[in-house]
C-alpha cells in the first residue's frame, strides 16, 4: 500500500467512525417519536392522568418539571454565576481557589442518585422541608452547580482584558468593571450553560425521587412546600411500576420529556452562535 | 511653579525582575513630557506605575515615592480609584467599548457620580469637543463607537479619558496604531490639551517626541539615563547613550 492509499483509507475510516456518531441519536429520536407520536395531542398535554394512569395525560407532571427547572434556576443562578465571578476575577491562585475548584470537579463526579439521598437527608430530613419542591430544586440546584459555574467562569474570561484596563483607568472600581463591561459581554455565554444545567435538571429522575416526587398526584401543588410530579419519574413510574400500561403512554411521555430537553440544548447551542456573529472585538 | 508629579528614588520589581532602578524626575504641571527609549527600556511600566494601573498585575513591588500634587500615591491610605480619576490614560490601540459614542464618553462621569442625567448631555458634549471630534460625531451620537476610523476612534478614546475631569493624562504611544494624517491631528490635540492637563506620553516615534513635547526623558534598561527640555536632548545630548539612540546608532 503507497502512502497516497493509506492517507485515503485513514480517512474514510475516521469519517465514517465520525457518522457513526449520528447513528445512536437518530435512532433513540426516531424509534421514541415513532412511538409515542400517536399519543401526543393537546388532551395529552393539558389533562392529568386518570385510571390510574393509564389513560389521560402528563399535564401535572409536564407541569412540574417546569416548576422545578424554575425553582432549580433560582437556586443555582446566584450562587453559580457568584462563584463563577469569584473565580474568574478575584481570586487568585491560592489555596482556597484550589480548593473552591477541586469542589466543583467533585461535585460534577457525584452520580445523581448521591444527590438524591443528600437531597434526602440535608433537605427533607434535617432542614425538615419535607417531600417538597424546595427539597427538589435545592437537590438539583446543588447538581447544576459545576455546570453552571465552568461555563459561567469560561464566558467571563473570554471577555478581552483590554475594557477591564480601560474601565479601571477611568476611575471605576473593581465592581463597577464587572458589572458594566464584563458581564454584559460574558452574559450569553453565562445564559448557554445555565439552560445547559437545567436541560440536564429537568430530565434528571435519581435526584427527585426521594425529595420532591409524586408518584401519583393529579391536583396541582399549591405552595413550594407541597409535593409534584414530574415527567422523568413519571415516566419511570409507568414504565416500570403500573401493571397493563399502553405502551403509546409511556412514549409519550418520553417523547414530551425528550421534546423538553433538546429543546433547551438547541436553544442554548443557538445563543452560543449568534454570540459568536455577533461578537464586536 | 512646583512639579505636577515628583518622582523620588522610585523602584518597580516585576517578581525577581527589577524593571525600574533608582528613579528621580519632576514632571512638569500643564506640560508635555515624553519618554523614548528601545522596546523593554520600563518606559512603558514607569507610566502604569503613575495611576498604578501596576497593580493589576500579580507580582509587582514598587518601592520609593511618587508625589502627586506632593502626596504620596503609592501610599496605603490612598485611594486607587480616586487616583485614576485624577491620572487618566489613553492607549496604544484605540480601545472603545463595544457601545455607543455617547455611552463611551459617559460611562467615566457616570460611575464616579459626577453628572446629573442632564448635564450628562454637557459633559458628553465638552469632553468631545475638547478632543476635537466633535464635529466628526456630532450628528450620530448614538452610533457603535466601532463605526469611526481608527483617528477618530483614539480621540473618542481621549475625550472619554478627559470626560472624568482628569489632571494628568497618560498616553501610552497613543499613535502607534495611527496613519500620519491621524497621527498629525492627535498632535495637535495634545498641544492644545497641554494648557489644562499635564501630559505623559510614551513614544517610539522620536520625531513626535521632538515635535510634540517640553520635556524628553530618555530611559535604558530600566534606567532614566537623561532628562531635560526636549530641544536640548536632542540638540545637545549629554549621555553618549541618548545620542546614539536618538541618532539611530542604538536601539
Amino acid at each position: 500500500m503507497t502512502r497516497q492509499q493509506s492517507h485515503t483509507l485513514a480517512v474514510r475510516a475516521i469519517t465514517a467512525v465520525s457518522v457513526l456518531v449520528i447513528v445512536p441519536i437518530l435512532l433513540v429520536i426516531g424509534y421514541v417519536v415513532a412511538h409515542g407520536i400517536g399519543t401526543v395531542d393537546w388532551t395529552f398535554l393539558t389533562q392529568p392522568p386518570r385510571d390510574g394512569m393509564r389513560a389521560g395525560g402528563i399535564m401535572p407532571a409536564l407541569l412540574g418539571t417546569l416548576v422545578l427547572a424554575a425553582g432549580t434556576a433560582v437556586v443555582t443562578l446566584p450562587a453559580g454565576i457568584g462563584a463563577a465571578i469569584f473565580l474568574a476575577e478575584y481570586a487568585g491562585d491560592n489555596r482556597m481557589t484550589r480548593a473552591v475548584r477541586l469542589a466543583i470537579v467533585n461535585l460534577a463526579g457525584i452520580p445523581s442518585i448521591v444527590y438524591g439521598l443528600f437531597g434526602l437527608g440535608a433537605f427533607v430530613l434535617f432542614l425538615r422541608f419535607g417531600t417538597s419542591i424546595v427539597a427538589g430544586a435545592l437537590t438539583l440546584g446543588i447538581m447544576t452547580l459545576p455546570v453552571v459555574i465552568s461555563t459561567a467562569e469560561e464566558a467571563i474570561r473570554a471577555v478581552p482584558d483590554q475594557f477591564r484596563t480601560v474601565s479601571l483607568s477611568l476611575g471605576a472600581t473593581r465592581w463597577q468593571t464587572i458589572r458594566h463591561h464584563v458581564l454584559p459581554h460574558a452574559l450569553p455565554g453565562i445564559l448557554t450553560g445555565i439552560i445547559l444545567g437545567l436541560g440536564r435538571a429537568a430530565g434528571e429522575t435519581a435526584p427527585i425521587l426521594f425529595t420532591v416526587a409524586a408518584f401519583y398526584l393529579p391536583e396541582l401543588p399549591r405552595s413550594i412546600f407541597d409535593q409534584t410530579m414530574a415527567l422523568p419519574y413519571h415516566l419511570y413510574v409507568i414504565s416500570t411500576q403500573v401493571p397493563g400500561m399502553p405502551l403509546g403512554m409511556q412514549y409519550g411521555t418520553a417523547l414530551v420529556l425528550l421534546l423538553l430537553v433538546l429543546s433547551m440544548t438547541l436553544s442554548a447551542t443557538l445563543i452560543r452562535t449568534r454570540m459568536r456573529r455577533r461578537r464586536e472585538w | 511653579m512646583s512639579p505636577k508629579i515628583e518622582i523620588r528614588g522610585f523602584n518597580f520589581f516585576y517578581r525577581d525582575f527589577h524593571a525600574l532602578i533608582d528613579l528621580d524626575l519632576l514632571i512638569p504641571r500643564n506640560q508635555i513630557t515624553a519618554l523614548i527609549g528601545p522596546s523593554g527600556c520600563g518606559k512603558s511600566t514607569f507610566l502604569r506605575c503613575l495611576n498604578r494601573m501596576n497593580d493589576t498585575i500579580a507580582g509587582t513591588r514598587a518601592d520609593g515615592r511618587i508625589l502627586l500634587d506632593g502626596d504620596d500615591i503609592y501610599a496605603p491610605d490612598v485611594d486607587v480609584t480616586g487616583l485614576r480619576q485624577r491620572v487618566g490614560m489613553v492607549f496604544q490601540r484605540p480601545n472603545p467599548f463595544p457601545q455607543s459614542i455617547y455611552d463611551n464618553v459617559a460611562f467615566g462621569p457616570r460611575v464616579l457620580g459626577l453628572a446629573s442625567a442632564r448635564s450628562l448631555d454637557g459633559i458628553v458634549e465638552e469632553s468631545l469637543r475638547g478632543a476635537a471630534v466633535w464635529d466628526d460625531v456630532k450628528h450620530r451620537l448614538h452610533d457603535p463607537a466601532q463605526a469611526l476610523n481608527p483617528g477618530q476612534q483614539q480621540r473618542l478614546c481621549i475625550a472619554r479619558a478627559i470626560a472624568v475631569k482628569p489632571e494628568v493624562i497618560l498616553m501610552d504611544e497613543p499613535c502607534s496604531a495611527l496613519d500620519p494624517v491621524a497621527t498629525l491631528r492627535v498632535e495637535d490635540l495634545m498641544q492644545s490639551l497641554a494648557s489644562d492637563y499635564t501630559i505623559v506620553i510614551v513614544t517610539h516615534n522620536m520625531q513626535q517626541a521632538a515635535r510634540v513635547s517640553h520635556q524628553t526623558g530618555f530611559f535604558w534598561l530600566g534606567r532614566l539615563v537623561e532628562f531635560g527640555p526636549t530641544g536640548a536632548l536632542f540638540r545637545a545630548p549629554r549621555d553618549p547613550l541618548t545620542e546614539a539612540y536618538i541618532t539611530g546608532r542604538r536601539g
